[in-house]
Parts: C-alpha cells; structure tokens; sequence
C-alpha cells in the first residue's frame, strides 16, 4: 500500500498548489462546467487555468496512455485522484461526450492510428464531441435507425437525421451510427463513423425544451462526404461498438446526483417548526427518497467493487440507470413540493432564473435519454430474470 | 464500503446456505406448525446450531465461542430467513449476546455467554409492550426493594419468551415513560414468584409471549448495564438486532422473489407463458431492483456493526427501513403474481408473506425509522 499512501500525498500537495480557489465550489449551474472544444469561451480565467494544469497532468482522463494524453493511473490510483479532488470539491476540469463516451470506444475498438489521432485532442479539450444516435423513427427502438452511408468508393455519403443529439450545435465532431446494409436483421448493416461537423451538407437546429433550454438538436446530413478512414471498428460492427457504449452511458446518467441532500433544501426553504419539517407527510417522503438514495449509493459501489477491474456491469447497469434516473425524478418533485409557492419562479434573480424549476424539467428526461426506464426493465427481464419472450 | 464479501465470509454463507436448506426448510416449519408444537421450534436443531458455532458466532472466545461479528451473524440470519426457519438465533445468539458482551458484568458473562455458545440456554428480550415499537415509552416498573428491586407491570411481543431460561427485562426505574432516560435493564427468571407468561403463536407460526410482572423481586446484582442508562445498552441491542433482522428479511424477501419469478416461469394462460407478459415482467424487473438496493442495505448495517462506525445506529435503521418496505412489496407482489394459488395454505407464499409481516414489525416498522431518521438528520 506505500506507493498509493505516497500517490495520495502527492496528489493531495499538487492540488493544493494547483487548483484555483474559485474552482473549489461544486457547479452552481449548467453553465459552469468546462466543455471545451474549438468555439469554447472560458467563463474565467481560474477556469482555463484549471483546465490548463489538469491537462498537463493528464487528468482530464486519468486512466487513458499517457501517449493518449492521459495519465496512465490504475483504478487505485484514479479512486484516490478522485477522492482527494472531492474532498477539496474541485471542479470537474473538462466535461466531455469524447471523454465518458467516444473515448472508451475508440480504446476497445479504434485501430492504433485513430487513438492517436482523436484522443489527444480530447483530452486537451481542443474538439468537442456530439453523439449522433436516436432519430425521428429510432427513439427506445434504437437498432431500427435508417440514416445511410453509402460506399463511394474512397469515401462514404451520408444521408439521414438525428435527433436528441446533445449540444450538436456546439460540437467540432460527431461520432455517429449509420446504416451501410439494409440486407440483414435491424441490429446488422449498423456502422460506426467519425466526422467533422463543419463538413458540407451537416445543419444542427437546436430544440426548445419544455425547461425553456436547448440542450439537445436535430441534426441534418445531406451528402456529407466521410473519409473511408473514419469508420471505427469492422463495417457492420456498430451495434456492438453502441451497445458498449449505452453501457457507459448509463452507468454516467445512473450516477448523476442531486447536488445538495434533499432535505437539507426542504430544511431551507420551508423551515423547521420544533426542529421538524412542518409537514408531516411530506417530511415521511423525504425521510424515504434520503434512505433510498443513501442504499442506491452503497448499489452502486458495491456493483462497482464487484465488477472486475476493466469488466462491465452488463444488464446490472440498466438497473442502476432505471432505479437512478427515477429517484432523481422523485427528488426533483420533492424539492418542488419543498419549495411551494417559490419554486414555480422562472424569471426572476431571486430564483436564479427559475434554477428549481428548470431542473426539475430536465430530470423527466432522465428516464427516456439512454433507453426508457420501460427498455431498461426489458434488459432487467431478459438479461436477468430470464423471463421468456422479453 | 466496499460491500464486497471476504473468502471466510463467502465459506460461511454457502455452509450456512447448505446447513439451513438440509436440516430447516420450509417443510420443517410446516411441521411444527401442523403438529403443534409444544415449543414451536425444534430444540435439536438449536443444538446442531451451537456444534455449527452459530449460537456462540457474538460469543468471545473464551467464553466459549466463536466471535465471528456481525457481518456473519447477519449471512447467518438471511440464510434462516431464506428457509422461513424458527429457532432461538435472534433472541438469544444475538440480542442477549450483545447485551451480554457489551454490557455484562464479569460475573454476568461468565454466567451465561458459555452456556448461549452451547445452545444451553434460551434468553429472551422483553421490551415491547404491545402496540407499536417504542423503547422510550417504557412503562413497567422496578422500584428499590431491599438490596434489589420489585417489578411490576406488562411486556408483549418477547421473542421466545415462553421457552426463555432468562428474561433481559426494560423497566424504568426514574423518569416517566417518553424519557430516554430512567431504564435499566435487568435479568429475570421467568420462574420467580410474580412472573406470569403466556405463549403468543403469531401469524407467522412463530413464537412469542406476553410476560406480566406482579412485584417481582429480583436481587441487585440482576441489574444489567448501568442503572438509569439502560438506552445506552439497548441502543447496541437493538442496532444488532435491526440490523439481523434486516438480514433475515433480506433472505425472506429475496426468496420470496425467487419463488414468483419461478412461478411466472411456469404458469400458462391464455396459452402463454404468464411470464411473457411485460405487466407483470416489468413488476419483477422493479422488484429486483429494489432487492439490489435491500442488499447494500444489509451489508452497509453489518459492515458498520463490526467496525464500530460512528453511524451505525443510522445505517441499522435506514436498513430496517428500506427491508421492511421492500420486503412487504416482495410478499405483496408475490401472492398477486401467484393468483388464486396464491392464497392457498398449500403454496409457501402465503407463508414468507407472513413473516415479513412480523419481522417488518419487529424493533420498528418503516415508518417509525423514517420518524426517526429525520429526526436524527434534524429536519
């Protein structure tokens, strides 16, 4: 255990010296993550700063080669990372789709070349990834997608639309499924490629949500022209690559946490009569979303110990983005049931612009992004409890 | 936490998983049950329990046993709940052990930790009054007397009180009841004079006993723990034995789904499968999530347990909690997805329903954790 007691007080004295004291606050918005990518403005200069030093480090992806720009830790050394960086609540240095999904990817199945050519600048938060999947007619029935890819020789023509493609209007690239072969079931024909989004013949129009945000886009390709070089993986292998790649994802949007306990808001916003909520019932609900959320935790790192380093969690995963993503919902409600009368506020400095509000209509997307909580429990039923015809 | 079972551990869980299944499976129940036993549980195996090590598995070693934590006792306890088995484990391996070891006098474990390790002796714990759990609503009284005390008044719901050699006894010797402070916990012979106990067979086919106190006198040194502060002793007790009986649940529940989940697997209606319909497939798939959840539970309360950690007391009720609930909705679910089957004394359903009712009742329901917990957390 000595070289990882020496990691963790190495680590510990470099983010003392390193990590700017306005990026030791956690996220109060949106807004205040660091996304990277060739059109970026940094919302200060400690955030740059920040990004700068960690890229040096190789800890915008600890885990990754450090010929890949990473830093080369083993899991051990990655949880310390980690651990250290929250106990002094360092920011996040660069949010990125390239980094959580692109990037275990292109690892398990990129060729030699691709790594060295698209890692790097991801880890550097130079290019900016978007994740072009669901489209108008392939939403929980993903496979079914129908934009195409045509051979043409030394390149591929792309034709089609995607849509919930996040922050598709910010990205430098997207990784994208496409179709090469109508011949085959749904599931095969599927391939995975890489593109430039300033490419001739790519629009992304940005979608209103009902939070008032524009989070997501729909997405246009009409001829766009994909280098040969571009594909990932074997044609034909893109269910595979996105499968594993779900995989990540949901395992991401399953750990997603309410900033703040539940009922340390409520605490606040309603007050305590005699040290107590001053409702009763409510004060019982969120006494149970607490338990809830402190055994979903324990789930979740007990999952993770279990897992074989490197292993995924399989089906296990869709239950803890089903079970996740629903008790985030039920949290949201709860803090507007807390927040009464205040939290309905959407224009005002006194709401930070309706912030309540907003995230609580963001978290109903939780359970339909990444697969439905309805496709998750078809996983759960076939995968796990073998249940026939699921 | 990492939650993750050792190797001794893992060893431990598949012996007792082999044990429970060979010599207490549901079948066993239903024979005492149908046969009317006079005791409602089957001493040998008791016995066979203590060569195993598990009624000495809190016991130190020189006492006599095995002193394996909490963690163990907890595999123990979901493998008995597993197989729906009756026996003394929680009463005495676990409640008065604890109460014993932490809080016991010299004299007081040497007296009895060598003989619960040997499965000699049947202690029980009378805390309860009836109604629902409240510890701090203690009402039965112990009034000095001499060098000892006289008491007086009603206990329900003690587990295996009509088999006990020893009562461990909450009464409040100051305050009024609503006080934490003012209980002390004594050792009572339930054949001393005043000592009136009568058997209480539960809807689970399981046993306890409501015990009444007419002036019992009892001599000084029968005090267990220190006078006044008895909360402080019952607060360990009854952290271990949330904590088991969370576990047992864990066992009870879990197979409780097992079974429904096997059953949609073979019942066919309209020519199908009733497993193939995603009503219900998507019931057991929530289910099941929610038995992953139950799991980390346990092991995060006997886990804190055995290190002593600072938030045990919050761990053990949150665990209680989330079975209780969890373990009713795994009864519920159950009988519906069985149907007419389902209600019938002849499939072991209706049986696991039944003792979750009782275990999700015992040391405090979900509700009264939830109370709890917020209170705990200050809101």
């Amino acid at each position: 255990m000595g070289h990882l007691d020496d990691f963790r007080a190495e680590t510990r004295a470099w983010l003392e010296e390193n990590c700017p004291e306005s990026m030791r606050t956690p996220f109060s918005n949106d807004g205040d993550a660091c996304w990277g990518g060739r059109n970026w403005t940094f919302a200060s200069d400690d955030q740059k700063i920040w990004l700068e030093r960690c890229v040096a480090k190789g800890y915008t992806a600890p885990t990754w080669d450090e010929k890949y720009g990473g830093a080369g830790l083993d899991r051990a050394q990655e949880r310390i990372l980690r651990q250290e960086m929250k106990r002094i609540n360092a920011r996040l240095p660069l949010s990125s789709f390239g980094i959580w999904m692109l990037g275990p990817a292109l690892l398990k199945f990129g060729s030699e070349e691709q790594k060295l050519k698209y890692l790097p600048p991801i880890t550097r938060g130079e290019i900016r990834w978007c994740q072009g999947y669901s489209e108008p007619a392939a939403g929980s029935d993903l496979a079914s997608l129908a934009t195409k890819a045509e051979d043409k020789g030394d390149h591929f023509l792309v034709n089609g639309q995607k849509v919930w493609t996040s922050y598709a209007d910010k990205a430098d690239w997207i990784f994208c499924l496409v179709r090469t072969d109508n011949s085959g079931t749904k599931h095969q024909g599927i391939s995975f490629v890489l593109f430039d989004m300033e490419s001739e013949g790519v629009e992304a129009r940005p979608i209103k949500l009902i939070s008032g945000r524009s989070p997501f886009c729909e997405t246009f390709f009409e001829n766009v022209k994909v280098p040969k070089e571009n594909l990932v993986g074997e044609l034909g292998q893109g269910w595979t690559i996105a499968k594993y790649l779900l995989t990540h994802e949901r395992e991401m949007i399953g750990e997603m946490e309410a900033p703040r306990p539940l009922s340390e808001v409520a605490a606040q916003t309603m007050g305590l009569v005699d040290g107590k909520l001053p409702d009763s019932l409510l004060r019982g609900k969120i006494a149970e979303a607490e338990i809830d959320d402190w055994a979903f935790k324990m789930t979740m790192g007990r999952l993770l110990s279990e897992a074989k380093a490197g292993m995924s969690l399989g089906a296990k995963s869709s239950m803890l983005k089903y079970y996740g993503t629903e008790l985030n919902k039920r949290r949201l409600e709860l803090m507007m049931d807390a927040a009464g009368q205040d939290g309905l506020e959407w224009e005002s400095d006194r709401s930070n612009d309706g912030q309540l509000a907003r995230s609580w209509l963001r978290t109903k997307g939780n359970s339909i992004e990444g697969g439905t909580s309805e496709v998750q429990l078809n996983i759960i039923s076939k995968h796990i409890l073998q249940l026939p015809g699921a | 936490m990492g939650l993750v079972l050792n190797e001794d551990e893992v060893m431990l869980r598949e012996s007792a998983e082999g044990f429970f299944a060979d010599k207490a499976p549901v079948t066993e129940l239903r024979k005492l049950r149908d046969g009317n036993d006079e005791t409602g549980f089957s001493r040998e195996l008791w016995k066979e329990m203590a060569d195993m090590g598990f009624a000495g598995i809190l016991v130190p070693e020189e006492h006599g046993g095995v002193d394996m934590g909490y963690m163990a006792a907890g595999l123990v306890a979901e493998q008995m709940g597993r197989n729906l088995t009756a026996s003394p484990f929680l009463s005495t391996a676990i409640l008065a052990a604890t109460a014993l070891r932490n809080s016991g006098t010299p004299e007081q474990q040497a007296a009895w930790l060598p003989k619960i390790a040997a499965g000699d002796v049947i202690m029980a714990l009378a805390l309860d009054e009836g109604g629902k759990h409240n510890p701090r609503g203690t009402t039965v009284t112990a009034k000095p007397s001499g060098n000892g005390f006289k008491i007086s008044g009603h206990k329900a719901m003690v587990v295996d009180g009509h088999v006990a050699d020893a009562l461990i006894v909450a009464a409040r010797t100051s305050g009024e009841p609503g006080d934490a402070d003012g209980i002390s916990l004594f050792i009572v012979d339930p054949k001393s004079k005043g000592v009136d106990v009568e058997r209480t067979i539960m809807v689970d086919s399981r046993n306890a006993a409501r015990v009444d106190f007419d002036e019992v006198e009892v001599a000084g040194d029968a005090l267990l723990g220190s006078l006044d502060e008895g909360m402080d002793a019952l607060g360990t007790v009854l952290n271990a034995g949330r904590a088991a009986v969370a576990a047992e649940l864990l066992g009870t529940s879990d197979q409780a789904f097992q079974i429904t989940v096997d059953y949609l697997k073979e019942r066919k209606q309209f020519g199908k499968i009733i497993g193939e319909f995603q009503a219900l497939q998507h019931r057991a798939s929530h289910l099941y999530s929610e038995m992953e959840l139950c799991r980390s539970a346990v092991l995060a309360a006997l886990t804190a347990m055995d290190a002593n950690d600072k938030n045990t007391s919050l761990y053990c009720a949150m665990a209680k909690a989330k079975l209780g609930s969890v373990a009713k909705l795994a009864g519920v679910e159950g009988v519906q997805m069985h149907g007419g089957v389902g209600m019938t004394d002849e499939y072991d359903i209706g049986l696991y329903l039944k003792r979750i009712r009782v275990a999700q009742e015992l040391f405090g329901d979900a509700h009264y954790h939830m109370d709890q917990i917020a209170s705990a957390m200050n809101y």
